[in-house]
């Protein structure tokens, strides 16, 4: 008990060291000077409250920490029987599938807004399944993942403002081209390990953005590029007055009253199928000798090379796929947004994939989905919380990997269970 | 002449700049060397030193105490003990539990802990830049008065003497200490140095302690270097701080000292020759090229991959 005392005296100690500076003083610049001023009372009692409860915490850490043990597991499929992988793999493709369908019909009866949103929940959908190519399936964990979705968007941008390429030529092109910046990245830097990669994509993913930030002449500088157009369905553009010779605006063919919604509906699909198609191609993937060769060299890179795989195809393979879809959600980011500028691709952005991925199970589709859809929905639903938003996702990925590190939907292989012969 | 002396100029900036950026690269390579992870909160540690130590500096100037010596040092010891107890419970808190795991998953938690305190400090403080107070000023100057004259500040002497004694202080303290000792033993071999009784635990925590502790006097000399800092000014001199480290080979602490060094000077010669938008580039790209062709860095070890 003794030991206790002293050690819960000092983290105590500790907790008001670190909390009570930054918290319980406010600096406030006033022109040049700045002035200190004292904050109200409840943030003093809020630290205080922390002290206390970190004191009892370590105090009683023994204890609690043996009850939480004994708690059965708060999860209730936990002490249940595993389920049966054909089952499982059933239930999974009817829940994907009753997921489409709900998506197919959700533009026709939600409002304008939420379609909106459920367009970046998509891109976020593309982004955090490309993502999840290279960190869940391969193990390469690419900090600047942002840098391939830039260079999308901006492909798009560039083409449509100096050749006026539409959209639909320029989604292949913008994602060829991310995915051509992956592999050339790729090439150098998939020697490292896996930290030192880490830190080389943040860098790279910095360089494109100060270099977007800079290149004024060419990409606007921090002020973008605006005026992207808006992608149309065989020659027939969305808006009221046709923008370009030759083509035909959409409610006069089909001799409907001009509606803004249109375009919004069409832009969600449009992501709707991309995202599909997405998901599809990686189910896929993974089941090829590429996928299982991505996860093979993810457990053991060794073992991996010595039979006979190619460490740096590999590895390639599964950069240049995961820059190609971030390609895909860059272009259809800029035709959404109309306008991109290099304020769109910081590394925060990077993180915020990142921590969908981790936060779904890092190599799990279905977990990656269900995040980015929790991720990108929860701060608008909580608008009064928003300024903690990133607090949170800070938190959250501590706790996430100190508790669950294999994330709330953990990925589970496909594999061949053996009938018991009695 | 002319063109010496503005040579000379960026050479005295970019010395100043990296002689702190060694500083902070010290803790990056300390907890480097020991447990083998990186410590991506650690520019944020560093943020908050300097945030400590400008509440110190007007609250001792709202209490009218003006004596510059003390105000520094009353600063500076603030700026360090929050720091190293911030450092101490990040360790606790965030890497302790995941230690062993999987490579990528204590970075993520890193990662996770710098957004953290970032955003901390920023629903605390603010996202505005708060100006330092310009408490060293004046400088020498050489050369003839009509043309370009080379100034070196009391602020950038005051740097560079300050890393000097901090350096000084920690290469006696890991030679010569008991627990410098025990560090080094730590970083050679963790399960070995357990098995000879040292608390391996106590060396690590120890080392974030320190590493933060260089970060908060980084921090207050940078703060008051740049006259105005955000909670964002963390994560560019973090990764700054890791190219460092990087290039003078991670886990060498004469090695950070030396990398800091080439990296400032590195980039007061691009903004001095080329523009100062690009310095980052070379520094980033700078790191990518080391990390190709010399991934030991300058005074780095090889390591051996083992089975």
């Amino acid at each position: 008990m003794t030991a206790n005392l002293k050690h819960a005296l000092f983290c105590a100690f500790i907790t008001l060291i670190i909390s009570y500076p930054i918290l319980g003083f406010d600096l406030k610049g006033r022109g040049t000077s700045v002035a200190l001023e004292g904050v109200d009372i409840s943030t003093s009692i809020g630290v205080l409250l922390a002290v206390v409860i970190v004191f009892v915490f370590q105090l009683y850490r023994d204890t609690i920490m043996g009850s939480v043990r004994q708690l059965p597991a708060i999860n209730p499929l936990a002490n249940r029987e595993p389920m049966e992988q054909s089952k499982r793999l059933k239930l999974e493709s009817i829940l994907l599938t009753l997921m489409v369908i709900g998506a197919v019909i959700w533009p026709f009866i939600a409002s304008r807004g939420a379609v909106d949103l459920a367009t970046l929940v998509l891109i976020y959908i593309m982004l955090a399944l490309g993502l999840n190519v290279v960190v869940g399936l391969a193990g390469l964990l690419d900090l600047g993942y942002v840098a391939f979705y830039a260079v999308g968007a901006y492909s798009f941008a560039l083409l449509s403002q100096y050749f006026g390429i539409s959209f639909w030529f320029a989604l292949p092109i913008g994602a060829g081209l991310a995915a051509l910046f992956g592999l050339v990245l790729g090439f150098p830097v998939l020697r490292l390990r896996g930290d030192y990669l880490a830190i080389v994509t943040l860098g790279f993913g910095e360089i494109i953005r100060i270099l977007l930030n800079n290149m004024t002449s060419l990409t606007g500088g921090p002020n973008g590029i605006g005026g992207i157009p808006d992608p149309t369905l065989f020659g027939m553009e969305f808006s009221r007055l046709i923008k370009e010779e030759g083509n035909t605006s959409f409610h006069e063919t089909f001799g409907i009253a001009y509606s803004g919604e249109h375009k919004v509906i069409f832009l969600y699909l449009i992501a709707l199928v991309l995202a599909v198609i997405t998901a599809v191609a990686i189910r896929r993937l993974m089941r090829m000798p590429v996928g299982r060769a991505w996860e093979a060299l993810r457990e053991d890179e060794i073992a991996a090379k010595s039979l006979g795989l190619s460490r740096t195809a590999v590895k390639l393979s599964a950069f240049t796929i995961g820059a190609f879809f971030a390609g895909f959600a860059g272009t259809v980011f800029a035709s959404k947004q109309g306008f991109i500028s290099p304020e769109s691709f910081v590394f925060l952005e990077s993180a915020i994939i990142l921590a969908i991925v981790v936060l779904g199970g890092m190599g799990s589709q279905m977990g990656v989905i269900l995040a980015a859809i929790a991720v990108t929905i929860l701060p608008e639903l909580a608008r009064e919380f928003s300024e903690y938003r990133m607090l949170i996702f800070g938190a959250a990925m501590v706790l996430m990997m100190v508790w669950r590190p294999q994330g709330l939907m953990p990925m589970r292989r496909i594999h061949i269970e053996l009938k018991r012969q009695e | 002449m002319q063109d010496f002396l503005y040579f000379l100029q960026q050479l005295i900036n970019g010395l100043t700049i990296g002689s702190t950026y060694a500083l902070i690269a010290i803790g990056y390579t300390m907890v480097y060397g020991i447990i083998g992870m990186i410590n991506f909160a650690h520019g944020e540690i560093y943020m908050i030193g300097a945030y400590t130590a400008l509440i110190a500096i007007t609250g001792l100037a709202a209490l009218g105490i003006a004596w510059l010596p003390l105000v520094l040092i009353v600063a500076l010891i603030c700026a360090m003990i929050v720091s190293s107890s911030m450092g101490w419970a990040v360790e606790r808190v965030a890497y302790r539990p995941v230690r062993g795991k999987h490579r990528l998953i204590p970075l993520i938690s890193a990662i996770g802990m710098s957004i953290f305190l970032q955003n901390y400090v920023h629903l605390a403080q603010g996202s505005r830049n708060v100006g330092f107070p310009d408490l060293i000023e004046g400088g020498f100057r050489f050369g003839a008065a009509d043309s370009f004259q080379t100034s070196i500040s009391y602020m950038q002497i005051t740097i560079f003497i300050t890393t000097l004694v901090c350096m000084t202080v920690l290469s006696l303290f890991i030679s010569r200490s008991r627990i410098g000792r025990a560090c080094r033993a730590v970083s050679q071999d963790l399960g070995m140095a357990n098995l000879l009784g040292i608390d391996t635990n106590r060396i690590i925590s120890a080392t974030f302690v320190i590493g933060a502790a260089l970060a908060a006097v980084a921090g207050l000399l940078l703060g008051m270097y740049y006259g105005s800092i955000d909670p964002l000014f963390g994560f560019i001199a973090g990764l700054k701080a890791f190219t460092a480290a990087v290039l003078g080979g991670i886990g060498s602490i004469p090695g950070a000292m030396l990398g800091g060094l080439i990296l400032g000077v590195a980039e007061s010669m691009t903004s001095g020759y080329l523009s100062g938008e690009y310095k980052d580039v070379v520094s980033f790209g700078l790191l990518i090229l080391i990390l190709l062709f010399k991934p030991t860095g300058l005074l780095g070890k090889p390591e051996v991959e083992k089975i």
